[in-house]
């Protein structure tokens, strides 16, 4: 035959079909939780109407107010804290000369991601417990800031450090060689350059600072009720699908981050 | 985030005297770098991160005090606990393995989650590297959004769907086929659909960053060789894509292990796994020692599967 057999050679029978029924699998149970949020009827599965109550009554909820108000300190504080660490850490840690305990220091950077959450939660509360117990130390929603900071360091310090290993580091050897101080030469050269690194670290610490509930649930003091908290109360009362809304509300947010952190990626792609 | 850059920048193309020249001027600016610089970071994660995990091992040897917390007695009975339970009238040790059955079906839970994460998520990587450019990176942000979504938000959205007056009982009714709800709540077949359902993500990325990079100008030398689709995949392709999957399966395998507020909601307190019995010393059962040594029990678990890990990437670099 002159003619090659008609095949793509990447193909593989039947893995278009997993990955569309894996994506539903994904989509499907979310998008109906969304959808019920608009229900007008206060069951959480038998739809009746389109509503916008749900929305409204939450919004008008003095607890949602002040569980949102406790989410946005912890999760903005620790965001700023954990980008600043991060941005310093990567860039004393990132192509420099090795120096001795670079690769302990990168193990501690990184340990909040291998350690389980339920460990890092029971080992918080027990800290911050024997602070209290022993020297009267109790910072109220900073005990909360300080957890939130720790796990949140590592998320920031990824995109930044993968931002200093893609760049062109003789651009900073340019400067130098052109009389720049070191502190010029960073703010003018190194910084401008790893603000996309930033920008998309900071967005995945405050994802996963907002979404926190193992951690948050565990060392949480009276009066410090965050949004996933939230949620967990209203979970073992009777529902409404005002929790739908509220759950809605807190997709809606990761999803803004996720995809804001996505599109800066891929700009530095191209 | 795995958007890994798909070309090398041409500076990394110059005859080799050159590029060596670029990295030791590279590496000379970089010197200037204070290292001090890390120290913020190392500072936080160290009072906060590796101290209370200290903490909690010297916790692990003291005795519960009666509302919570610790007394400064040392005793392993926390550990002994563990596996025995002190008889009240003769003072004898009796094995019990409630604590060590939990171990073991969270254990299984996890291993059932990877596999099927591994079965559904490979073909889902794969495709996913097989698409143009830009379809690709519509797929990655699709399995992305749900990676980084709130997990209890996720969950909830699985309890809505399964509980007795769900959708899946509701249509199953209207429909005829069952007369009364099956129950799903709360039963292990709801845990184990959670984790899949939460983890799922968590095996696709690793291994579409790793498929990703596959060669498939070895593909070609395959069929070239008269190899058929079968052989190609199991000969070439899941052998090349070796250190994603292995990448994915422990991304899965530790936190499902760890597992705390799938077990929480889906299983309704009755079906415990290790992250609700630890939470559980902590909360209802009034004994921390307890808890820090399930809690550190767990963490040697994962430190087992870490270790695998790091044993079988090394030797992936060994052989090139």
């Amino acid at each position: 035959m002159a003619e090659p057999r008609v095949m793509d050679i990447k193909d593989q029978p039947g893995f278009r079909s997993i990955a569309i029924i894996c994506l539903l699998v994904l989509y499907i149970p979310v998008l109906i939780l969304m959808i019920f949020s608009f229900n007008s009827g206060s069951l959480v599965t038998h739809w009746e109407g389109v509503t916008l109550n749900w929305y409204g009554s939450a919004f008008l909820n003095e607890e949602f107010h002040s569980a949102a108000k406790n989410t946005l300190i912890i999760s903005v504080t620790a965001t700023i804290v954990s980008t600043i660490c991060a941005t310093l850490a990567a860039i004393g840690m990132t192509r420099v000369k090795p120096w001795r305990g670079l690769a302990a220091a990168f193990m501690v950077i990184n340990l909040p991601l291998m350690v389980p959450e339920i460990i890092t939660a029971v080992a918080t509360l027990s800290f911050f417990a024997l602070i209290a117990g022993t020297f009267g130390l109790n910072f109220g929603i900073g005990n909360l800031i300080f957890a939130h900071t720790v796990f949140c360091i590592p998320f920031a310090y990824m995109p930044i450090r993968a931002r200093l290993e893609d760049m062109d580091l003789t651009l900073e050897y340019a400067a130098a060689d052109l009389y720049a101080t070191p502190w010029n030469a960073f703010k003018r050269i190194t910084l401008p350059l790893l603000v996309p690194g930033i920008m998309s670290g900071a967005a995945l610490a405050f994802i996963v600072s907002f979404d926190d509930f193992t951690i948050t649930q565990l060392v949480a003091g009276p009066g410090q009720t965050t949004l996933p908290l939230y949620i967990w109360n209203q979970i073992r009362r009777p529902m409404t699908p005002e929790i739908n809304a509220i759950s809605t509300i807190l997709l809606l947010v990761s999803i803004l981050f996720v995809s804001v952190s996505f599109l800066i990626a891929r700009r530095r792609a191209k | 985030m795995t958007t890994a850059t798909l070309s090398p920048s041409p500076l990394s193309q110059p005859p080799l005297s050159k590029a060596a020249l670029f990295e030791a001027q590279a590496v000379k600016a970089g010197a200037r770098r204070n290292r001090l610089l890390s120290l913020p970071a190392l500072i936080i994660i160290g009072i906060f991160g590796v101290l209370p995990l200290i903490i909690i091992c010297v916790y692990s040897f003291l005795v519960a005090a009666p509302y919570g917390g610790v007394q400064w007695h040392f005793s392993t009975d926390a550990y002994l606990n563990f596996l025995f339970q002190r008889d009240i009238f003769d003072d004898t040790l009796q094995f019990t393995p409630d604590f060590l059955i939990i171990y073991l079906r969270s254990f299984l839970f996890a291993v059932v989650t990877t596999i099927i994460c591994l079965l559904l998520g490979f073909p889902t990587a794969y495709f996913m590297a097989t698409r143009s450019p830009a379809q690709r990176n519509w797929w990655v942000l699709l399995i992305t959004i749900p990676f980084w979504s709130n997990l209890l938000v996720r969950t909830l959205a699985i309890m809505f769907i399964i509980r007795d007056e769900g959708l899946i009982n509701d249509a199953l009714l209207a429909l005829g086929v069952i007369d009364k709800p099956i129950t799903m709540l709360y039963t292990n077949f709801a845990i184990q659909l959670g984790l899949l359902y939460a983890f799922l993500p968590f095996m696709v990325l690793p291994l579409y960053s790793s498929l990703e990079k596959l060669d498939f100008r070895l593909v070609e030398a395959a069929y070239d060789l008269y190899a058929t689709r079968r052989q190609v995949l199991w000969r070439v392709i899941i052998p090349l894509s070796k250190p994603g999957i292995i990448a994915g399966c422990l991304l899965v395998f530790i936190p499902a292990l760890g597992a705390y507020v799938t077990p929480l909601i889906l299983g309704g307190g009755v079906h415990l796994m290790i992250g609700d019995l630890i939470a559980q010393q902590f909360g209802s059962g009034r004994n921390w020692p307890l808890g820090c040594a399930q809690a550190l029990i767990l963490m040697a678990a994962v430190l087992v599967a870490l270790f695998f890990y790091v044993r079988n990437t090394s030797g992936k670099m060994q052989h090139g």
